[in-house]
């Protein structure tokens, strides 16, 4: 199968563009072009005459795509990928990873579904990875609210730290909030009463 | 009794205000709704998302559903407005540097003249004018263009219309990639604040009535689910009644800024929704009556003739025409499940669900289900009709 296709990644994150240029490149595909955002896009799609364009379905500049592949006066222009819902496995394997394409010159399916499919498995660990730093990140940053609140208890109470979080606890629950809730009062007017 | 888990998306914008009250205050709790408003990046997102049934309800552009239903754009499907969930509320504004040149030919900024504010932007020489609005399919664009047409020395090749998220409005003025723009606030009031842009019309100086967001479904869905359908239309509906008398306008904005949903400052908030616009920095505000009206005169009832002005305008923008794109876009519009919706709750509603659209240049009174009610105005400024019932 010919793999000389000519493919534009629209993403403005460097770490995550690599990611995908690699995946590409392992696939077969080394005719790739990343542009960081679609401003003077028309510009950019007329240089580069790209076959396939990939972006994330997250990404706002997709309206600005949008509007391009509307433009009737473009010789080329680039169509939705999911226009005709003839596979919609697939469409919905691609929302479901967040990835949105549109493809150029009219290229047939089988053409192009290869790619989709490299794209739609690095976009979905892609998205895992970052579902996961950010679950990583959120809990770090809780996790010290909450150790910062049970100092307070117990500086206030002179109590020791399991009954520090278990008072905690206890008001959580009372109040049917979430622990770390009732922990971001304590320290927020801790911070007021100071 | 356990509610409906419902999923609704939606841009953050003041205009979205119906369905955070909805669920803030708890109208939609009240209808045995457990809403969710998902936050989405653009309107292409959020139309994927709602054509491919991973959102019940979407807070849309009123031209969505229909350019959606005709198969215009990506991802076409069956897509019906429920309701009118705000009408008006947008902007137009220009760069710093038209202001100026428009100034030196004379021209002052009233707020509310477009017939001399097009003659001014068409005389500053400029061309051709690069023109920012959110999306290809929007309100924006046809009221723009509905105005930038009338003007005698209007030539298709003097403008070219740009797609700009809002968010992202304010910087392209600032670097100097649009001379005119057309936005939703609080981006307008973004763009006077931090690049100095001039607001120069509010969209209602264009058509007094002009619906601007719509609550959207899957067709297949509203079929299945007439009850949900039902429930949401009430919840909103109270929580367009509720923002609609002006004394709870503070407590709005106050709600509003607080909640996640927006992540906008109220000091973004505040003009929209009092109508009090700073249109350039330095410059008194200008009051703008029924700058965003969310209420009143039937502002909710989804008018098969506003499908119908709709639909005509996509022909001319897209330049095609079929002979069912009139019968599809008055469908999409659906009076018949608005009535439904509110009729048992003793709501007074149209007798009729088309009208002349810019018939009313002052309010005025109509028959109604109960008697008279009052509608309008809804006239464009070139006081033209739309008599466009078959």
């Amino acid at each position: 199968m010919s793999k000389n296709l000519k493919i534009l990644v629209v993403e403005s994150n460097r770490t995550k563009a690599k990611k995908i240029i690699d995946a590409l490149f392992e696939g077969g595909w080394s005719d790739v072009v990343v542009l960081a955002s679609a401003s003077a896009l028309d510009r950019n799609l007329r240089e580069h005459n790209p076959d396939i364009i990939l972006i994330d379905l997250a990404n706002p500049d997709r309206d600005t795509l949008e509007h391009i592949s509307l433009a009737s006066q473009a010789k080329s222009r680039p169509v939705a990928m999911f226009v005709d819902h003839t596979d919609e496995e697939m469409t919905q394997a691609a929302i479901e990873a967040g990835l949105s394409a549109y493809v150029v010159n009219g290229l047939q399916m089988e053409r192009i579904k290869p790619v989709l499919e490299t794209a739609i498995a690095r976009f979905r660990i892609l998205s895992k990875m970052q579902s996961e730093l950010d679950a990583a990140k959120l809990a770090l940053s809780d996790r010290k609210t909450i150790d910062r609140a049970k100092g307070l208890i117990m500086r206030a109470r002179g109590v020791c730290e399991e009954d520090a979080y278990q008072l905690m606890r206890k008001s959580a629950m009372d109040h049917g909030r979430k622990l770390i809730d009732v922990a971001n009062s304590l320290v927020t007017a801790a911070d007021i009463l100071q | 009794m356990t509610k409906t888990p419902i999923e609704c998306g939606y841009l953050p914008l003041v205009d979205s205000a119906p369905l955070i009250i909805a669920k803030e205050l708890p109208f939609a709790a009240e209808e045995g709704l457990d809403l969710s408003l998902v936050r989405q990046p653009s309107w292409s997102a959020l139309r994927d998302m709602i054509a491919m049934g991973r959102l019940h309800f979407a807070h849309v552009l009123s031209p969505m559903p229909i350019a959606m239903s005709l198969g215009l754009g990506g991802m076409p499907a069956k897509i019906d407005a429920l309701m009118v969930l705000s009408a008006n509320g947008t902007v137009i504004g220009v760069s710093p540097a038209l202001d100026r040149t428009m100034r030196k030919g004379g021209w002052s900024n009233s707020f509310d003249n477009p017939v001399e504010t097009a003659a001014a932007l068409f005389g500053a020489g400029e061309v051709p004018l690069r023109v920012g609005v959110p999306f290809p399919f929007s309100m924006h664009r046809m009221l723009l263009e509905y105005w930038l047409r009338s003007d005698p020395n209007y030539l298709q090749d003097k403008i070219e219309i740009i797609t700009v998220p809002p968010p992202q409005m304010a910087q392209a003025v600032r670097d100097g990639d649009l001379d005119v723009f057309c936005v939703g606030e609080p981006w307008g009031t973004v763009a006077v604040q931090h690049s100095d842009a001039t607001l120069i019309l509010p969209s209602n100086s264009i058509w007094q009535f002009a619906p601007e967001k719509v609550l959207a479904a899957r067709h297949d869905w509203v079929e299945d689910n007439p009850k949900t359908c039902h429930a949401m239309i009430r919840a909103i509906y109270k929580a367009a009644k509720w923002l609609g008398q002006s004394e709870n306008i503070p407590l709005a904005a106050e709600i509003l800024a607080r909640s996640h949903h927006l992540a906008l400052p109220d000091h973004a908030i505040d003009p929209a929704l009092t109508g009090l616009i700073t249109t350039k920095i330095g410059e008194a505000p200008k009051q703008n009556d029924r700058f965003m009206t969310f209420y009143g005169g039937a502002a909710n009832f989804p008018w098969r003739s506003q499908g119908r002005w709709i639909a005509r305008q996509l022909v001319q923008l897209t330049s095609q025409d079929h002979s069912d794109f009139d019968s599809i876009a008055q469908a999409c519009f659906r009076s018949d499940l608005f009535r439904a919706a509110l009729s048992p709750m003793g709501i007074d509603l149209p007798c009729t669900s088309e009208k002349v659209e810019g018939a009313l240049q002052h309010p005025t009174a109509v028959a109604s289900t109960k008697g008279e009610m009052i509608l309008g105005p809804d006239g464009f400024f070139d006081g033209a009709c739309f008599d466009i019932t078959p």
